[in-house]
């Protein structure tokens, strides 16, 4: 086995929390702090006339440095996937496929069925014309950009880098993650999911 | 260029978020319906990493690259922006399954349709930066 077979295999959670922590570690070391969502507000108050709204006028070059690691990632996301790509597909707990079936969501099993990265029927360019497909992906991401600017964080910034300071807010941030997780997945995707109106 | 640093460093990331899976909207799911301890044990481990992390990096006083002081998360005591902001991002991150991380990760991956769940992102931080004066803190 080489050394690219090697880090194809799935990881082990524990290696994945090592890596996020080293990830971590070359920001704070670099100036930086962990925190992903702030790049949201900075590309907003890179067009000139967002900035006469107090929350966008600020000098979002010193967020720059985030620009440049938001575009890693896209990069990281390529490798990860074509060179160093997992010869199975991600390995889902049987209960949650069963869950997922219910609600006529296909986990994938083989590499041809996909990488177990997204559902397939969901994320395409045709399911935003529906409304399932728009409430989810675009309603989604709206409450994504709204609701980690709103508390001042994500899973990096709050979840990871926040708790990690003992950070008090960032503890009652992750309650909320999950009030608000909790009650889309068990209250409201039944609904979306199984009703003839979606 | 002065950002190289961190392109680089963001590539590790993408590719730390690949292969831990913390992208996968499948493993999202998982999550919050209790099923596995693999996101648990993800973010668990790092948290215990980083909070030994941070303990040394202050008793050892290290600097940063340039000589300057560590920057340590200080968040801001507005628990409410907290509680309701946390409430409000975990309902769009069960919907998409991704945080933002994940988000650009999945531009790499290749998957288009998430380019305009990143601009409906970028609509909801507009939003909030607009109506910012009117919400609890």
């Amino acid at each position: 086995m080489n050394i690219i077979e090697f880090i194809s295999q799935p990881w082990h959670w524990s290696v994945s929390g090592v890596m996020i922590v080293l990830v971590m570690f070359l920001l704070t070391y670099f100036g930086q702090r962990f925190g992903i969502s702030s790049s949201f507000k900075a590309m907003c108050a890179v067009i000139p006339a967002n900035r006469k709204w107090d929350y966008f006028n600020y000098d979002w070059k010193s967020h720059s440095w985030l620009l440049a690691f938001a575009s890693g990632a896209i990069i990281g996301g390529w490798i990860a996937v074509h060179v160093i790509g997992s010869p199975v597909p991600v390995e889902i707990s049987e209960t949650t496929i069963a869950q997922l079936q219910e609600l006529g969501v296909h986990t994938p099993q083989t590499l041809s069925e996909g990488m177990g990265f997204v559902p397939a029927e969901l994320f395409n360019f045709k399911s935003l014309l529906t409304l399932k497909g728009f409430i989810l992906l675009i309603g989604g991401g709206f409450l994504v950009g709204f609701g980690t600017r709103w508390a001042g964080g994500c899973t990096s910034g709050h979840a990871i880098s926040g708790l990690s300071n003992l950070q008090l807010p960032s503890l009652v941030a992750v309650v909320g993650f999950f009030i608000g997780g909790l009650f889309m997945t068990h209250l409201v995707f039944p609904f979306i999911f199984s009703s003839k109106l979606f | 260029m002065k950002h190289l640093k961190f392109i680089l460093v963001g590539v590790l990331f993408g590719i730390v978020m690949t292969k831990s899976e913390a992208v996968s909207w499948f493993r999202i799911q998982e999550m919050f319906r209790f099923h596995s301890i693999h996101m648990y044990g993800i973010i668990g481990t790092a948290v215990i990493l980083g909070v030994v992390m941070n303990l040394l990096l202050k008793k050892t006083k290290l600097k940063n690259w340039i000589g300057g002081d560590i920057k340590f998360a200080e968040k801001p005591e507005t628990y409410k922006a907290s509680l309701l902001g946390g409430t409000v991002f975990g309902l769009g991150w069960a919907m998409t399954g991704a945080c933002p991380g994940p988000l650009y990760t999945l531009v790499g991956h290749g998957v288009g349709v998430i380019i305009p769940v990143i601009i409906s992102a970028l609509l909801g931080t507009y939003f909030y930066g607009r109506i910012k004066a009117y919400l609890p803190h």
